[in-house]
């Protein structure tokens, strides 16, 4: 449906990466400033100026959350099989395989165990880089085998969404992941085991409409896109504009569907703090 | 009942009409050998048609305007049907109909998605596109089944969720995963039969069950063809091939063990006959509620679970 077209959608001018010419250098999408790569690092990739924050990927998460060196990936192995042989204007055997080549990463998802300040957790996180965060086979597989580490283990599951939604190439395939998340969350819920979920830009489509609002605890990063339809498909649909900050963190907020908005910076404490009030 | 006919359905259509022409005069003109070779030819025809149908084609079966929607089934198949309204929040959601019914001898839940038929009653539906209190309103009527022990049936006819303003306001995703969570663990049989057009998580959001069955011509998938081609080749133009790459007819899903049985529909398609339709639905559902009432409430749930865990393709 409707959602897929997050995907192109998301490559809006406030969110393309502007590099300067020596490549030391960014442009916050936002206001502008001129920021130094290393700053912007120390900054955890949010701006100086206006608290921006820029879209990073599973490491910098990895190194932002959880505790050196404590992160011990799972299933970091598994791809996509191409279930239906998809072809659209290119193979998506062909698509995997060269974003795979160049990212480094094996899918749209690494999942694994780690601590947060000493705290074992069962920790996921999705890149948009890959194919748009979409979800595929791998990802549902991925997210469920980690759900069931967190029930085995009984630790505390955080999962950072980034996504599109489901992956198109996948077919149903990729629809019945929602389904698969889901129904393995059922498990933690009774298990009494404490599932947050971290929305970040963009979470959108199947994603949204399963793991992703599922959570016990929703934290979102500041004006990170959140929604099922993606704001085109709506915009066509109603003929009209939208409103100003439209499914934004802080517009979920509002209508209650998020608990905490939280920079970059809070993050870790946040997810830190609220686990050992339920534990 | 209006007839539609499909642009694949002329030929046979001109050929039938014609032959209803000749039958009136068969008592004064001696035509009856004529007659005769039209009817073999309409019937090779038809029979060559409907064995090779491409997934476009049965796409455009599955949004057939004739075809038999969610009520339809419901006054065939139930007796006794006690339509309830509303999500107890915020309104009730004409795009998604249920309520009590009765089956033979049991007594069921049946809840699906309803188009109109016309413009006014599509308007009226929505043209099936459910918002979040279509989705609540289904789990509560599956919470007061769940509640007094009656197996749920839900059919599925969506062209997708409804991607409107108040929609997103209101959450539509959480509305949708809420229903896939809740309905993974409910302590009651749940039969789920995809009816016509099951587009993406719209559809998903009554779609976890513990018996997928699917209607011969049905289409299922993360996506439509038209915006699959739109989104893929930049173009509305490919929706053949989009429907082609997506695998998503009901042999497809069969193949891709997404779904468990495909229920046969009348020579032609639903549209034919809405009565024999229905008949062939409810044979198969009763054979299924038969095997499902069976079986304890925590071995259900631990199947369902289960059986979605083991979609999925991928390597390692
Ligand atoms: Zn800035």
């Amino acid at each position: 449906m409707a959602w897929f077209s997050r995907n192109k959608e998301n490559i809006s001018p406030d969110t393309q990466k502007k590099e300067l010419p020596d490549g030391q250098w960014e442009k916050c999408p936002d206001c502008g400033e001129i920021i130094h790569k290393k700053q912007l690092g120390n900054n955890l990739w949010t701006c100086i100026k206006c608290n921006y924050h820029f879209r990073i990927g599973s490491a910098e998460y990895i190194n932002i959350l959880l505790d050196e060196g404590s992160f011990k990936e799972l299933d970091k192995k598994m791809r996509s099989a191409d279930p239906l042989e998809f072809t659209d204007t290119k193979k998506y055997s062909e698509r995997i395989q060269a974003t795979i080549k160049k990212l480094g990463l094996n899918d749209a998802v690494r999942t694994g165990t780690g601590k947060i300040n000493n705290m074992d957790v069962a920790f996921g996180c999705m890149d948009f880089k890959f194919i748009g965060g979409s979800m595929g086979s791998v990802v549902g597989e991925k997210l469920a085998r980690l759900i069931d580490k967190a029930v085995k283990n009984k630790i505390p599951l955080i999962i950072i969404s980034q996504s599109g939604g489901a992956r198109m190439m996948e077919g149903a395939f990729s629809l019945m992941q929602m389904a698969k998340t889901s129904a393995r969350l059922t498990r933690l819920h009774e298990a009494k085991i404490p599932y947050i979920s971290v929305l970040t830009d963009p979470t959108t489509g199947g994603t949204t409409a399963s793991y992703a609002m599922l959570g016990d605890i929703h934290i979102a990063e500041p004006r990170a896109l959140i929604g099922f339809a993606g704001p085109r498909v709506i915009k066509q649909t109603i003929g009209k504009d939208l409103p100003e900050g439209f499914q934004r963190s802080e517009f979920l907020l509002e209508h209650g569907f998020v608990d905490i908005v939280s920079h970059r910076k809070e993050l870790k404490n946040n997810i830190y703090n609220v686990l050992s009030l339920m534990s | 009942m209006a007839k539609a006919i499909l642009e694949f359905e002329k030929p046979i259509a001109e050929l039938e009409a014609k032959l209803n022409e000749m039958r009136q005069y068969s008592g004064s003109l001696n035509i009856e050998k004529e007659i005769f070779t039209i009817e073999n030819k309409v019937r090779l025809l038809k029979e060559e048609l409907y064995k090779g149908l491409t997934r476009w084609q049965r796409v455009q079966l599955a949004r057939h305007p004739d075809r038999p929607f969610t009520l339809d089934y419901i006054y065939e198949m139930t007796n006794n049907f006690v339509e309830l309204h509303g999500d107890r929040q915020v309104k009730d959601d004409k795009a998604i109909v249920g309520g009590f019914a009765q089956i033979d001898d049991y007594k069921v839940m049946i809840i699906g998605h309803q188009k109109g038929r016309d413009t006014k009653t599509n308007v009226y539906r929505n043209f099936g596109m459910a918002n979040p209190e279509g989705y609540r309103k289904a789990l509560r009527l599956m919470k007061l089944a769940e509640k007094f022990d009656k197996p749920v049936i839900t059919l599925i006819d969506t062209p997708g969720a409804f991607p409107g303003l108040e929609a997103e306001e209101r959450g539509q995703a959480e509305a949708i995963a809420r229903n896939l969570f809740e309905m993974s663990k409910l302590r009651v049989p749940i039969i789920v039969v995809i009816i016509g057009e099951g587009a993406s998580g719209g559809a998903l959001g009554l779609g976890v069950g513990d018996r997928i069955l699917m209607l011969e011509n049905c289409w299922y998938s993360v996506i439509s063809p038209e915006s699959c081609s739109s989104i893929l080749w930049r173009s509305w133009d490919f929706k053949e091939q989009a429907a082609e790459a997506l695998k998503l007819t009901a042999p497809d899903l069969l193949e891709q063990k997404l779904i468990d049985r495909i229920v046969p529909e009348p020579f032609g398609g639903a549209h034919k006959d809405h009565k024999e339709a229905a008949g062939l639905l409810k044979e198969v559902i009763l054979e299924e509620l038969a095997l499902l009432v069976k079986i304890k409430p925590d071995k259900l749930i631990d199947q369902r679970i289960d059986k979605f865990g083991r979609m999925g393709a991928f390597e390692e």
